[in-house]
């Protein structure tokens, strides 16, 4: 093909230069070796805790019936696994956590996008969302009360507080880091108005909405807790209220049990929520080499 | 002070603009970005810009594209309401969607059916030689396959005129010599016009049927030559380095004017 180099390149030229280009891309590791490595310091760090833990109990610190050891919380955790009161609880719980963050997405999205796209309101609410961020959810409680009683609505009040602002956050933050330069192109391209947003604006913003989603939940949680502990609904049994009643029959064992549920709720929400941004970024094209 | 240069035929040019002026901001800080330029592509025609920094020839690409809206003067287009695809240095890909995917979407806005698109995409991706490729992403790809899916991106307008903004400036010269084969083989066989800025003189005299010299702030059109070197060309030849030579011996001087 040496000839034709003097008229035209030929596409073998060009193939070669792309397999050439490509030739450098490593082979990633195994799904299981990956899974490995991500899991054994996971694993290790919580058989040091529980280590910790029972060394402390050994100490004699505490009186054991308020601080038990790790044996006897663990096997009350197993009994409280086939308890119906636990599931019961926790189907409330996580009803009203479905409930109140399904309402915090909806509010925070709606106020994100119009902070973002309306310049008086960036003004007027900009600094406001990250104030109202700061402000601890358990001091919402008195008002919540007074406004709607001991009731899920004060509850649901709290929760929506505590984890809006995140996600309109988080929306405001992906709708103004949006290159400029694929606006551009997605304009040229024929995406103007309302298609600009849904095939150029949103999807570029999803990594950051993700992220304002998954610090929402975290709040959304955090409140939904302090919420169930502080409002007692006699009829409904909760995670919280079943933590409360723990601590009034000083039934130490069982209220550590209950925390280790909430403690394992919260991160199984988390982790699918990292999953999903991993899982974005991998896409993108945006992972580093750590794979984080 | 207007500089005009208009092309020889009679036919309505592809991309016409008429003492088009443009200024940004305001009062003292106004800067004076185009000072009347005038000046003609006919279809089919291969033009290049040429100039130093702050010459506004992105400005220029903007205002035809339609993303910006000149202070002064008329900017027409041949065609309907989209009539100038745009290209830029980088790639500009859309990094959630496939490759096949990007190359998809202009068609998808112009509400072409399904079946239709899939048989476009093929088309375009061939057309690119970058046919296996559409399952990929853009980050899997290299900067001169990226930037050969975003000429297929463009491309899928359909539109007569295209616009590139030094589209091969951030590329390796091996990969941009052949690039200047394969946009050179599909502007000819697609009748496209087009207005290439670039910074780079060899370039311009490598590709161009009439080079365009811009002055810097403001951007006015101080030269203009037609090459009339016969294609195919290559970028080492005796007779590019001779067209090259003197539209670098003009821009020296304009870029020299401003030291002093």
């Amino acid at each position: 093909m040496a000839s034709d180099t003097l008229a035209r390149t030929g596409s073998g030229t060009l193939s070669g230069l792309d397999a050439l280009d490509l030739a450098t891309q490593e082979k990633a590791p195994s799904r299981l070796g990956r899974l490995w490595s991500a899991t054994w310091p996971k694993i290790a760090a919580l058989a040091l805790a529980l280590g910790i833990w029972q060394i402390v109990v050994w100490t004699g610190w505490k009186e054991p019936w308020a601080l038990p050891g790790p044996v006897t919380v663990l096997s009350d955790l197993g009994s409280y696994l086939l308890t119906s009161a636990l599931w019961d609880g926790l189907a409330t719980t996580a009803r009203r956590a479905a409930v109140g963050f399904a309402a915090a997405l909806v509010v925070g999205l709606l106020t994100g996008l119009a902070v973002a796209r309306i310049r008086v309101l960036r003004a007027a609410l900009g600094s406001m969302i990250t104030a109202l961020q700061t402000m601890p959810s358990i001091a919402w409680f008195p008002l919540a009360i007074l406004l709607f009683q001991l009731s899920e609505q004060a509850i649901f009040f709290v929760v929506v507080l505590g984890a809006a602002p995140s996600i309109a956050n988080g929306v405001i933050h992906g709708v103004d880091y949006v290159p400029p330069i694929l606006i551009r192109a997605g304009r040229n391209i024929g995406a103007r108005g309302l298609n600009l947003y849904r095939y150029v604006i949103a999807p570029a913003a999803l990594p950051a909405i993700v992220a304002g989603l998954k610090q929402g939940w975290a709040f959304a949680w955090r409140s939904l807790m302090a919420g169930e502990l502080l409002v007692v609904i006699a009829t409904k049994t909760s995670i919280g209220a079943q933590l409360t009643y723990a601590r009034e029959l000083s039934e130490a064992p069982r209220l550590i049990a209950i925390m280790i549920v909430i403690l394992v709720i919260g991160l199984l929400v988390d982790s699918a929520f990292g999953a999903a941004d991993k899982a974005i970024r991998r896409r993108w094209g945006v992972l580093d080499q750590a794979g984080n | 002070m207007t500089s005009t240069t208009t092309t020889p035929s009679s036919v309505t040019p592809a991309v016409a603009l008429d003492g088009v002026t443009k200024v940004y901001g305001r009062g003292a800080q106004a800067v004076l970005a185009l000072d009347g330029v005038s000046l003609d592509v006919a279809p089919g025609e291969f033009v290049c810009l040429v100039g130093a920094s702050g010459c506004g020839k992105s400005t220029l690409l903007n205002l035809v594209a339609g993303l910006d809206r000149p202070s002064g003067g008329q900017v027409r287009v041949a065609g309907s309401e989209q009539s100038a695809g745009l290209m830029f240095q980088e790639p500009a890909l859309f990094p959630w969607l496939t490759v096949a995917a990007n190359v998809e979407l202009p068609l998808r806005l112009r509400g072409l059916p399904r079946a239709e698109r899939k048989e476009r995409v093929a088309e375009l991706l061939r057309t690119v030689h970058l046919g296996e490729f559409g399952g990929r992403r853009p980050h899997e790809l290299s900067g001169g396959m990226r930037q050969r899916v975003a000429l297929a991106r463009t491309l899928a307008l359909d539109t007569p005129v295209l616009l590139m903004d030094e589209p091969f400036g951030a590329l390796d010269a091996m990969t941009r010599d052949i690039l200047h084969d394969e946009l050179e083989r599909i502007w000819s066989e697609r009748q496209l016009s087009v207005l290439f800025v670039t910074h780079n003189v060899r370039e311009a005299a490598r590709l161009a049927d009439r080079i365009i010299l811009l002055s810097s702030r403001p951007g006015r059109i101080i030269y203009s030559t037609r090459v009339d070197i016969p294609r195919p060309r290559r970028i080492d030849s005796a007779e590019v380095a001779a067209i090259a030579a003197e539209v670098t011996d003009r821009l020296r001087t304009e870029v020299g004017r401003h030291g002093q």
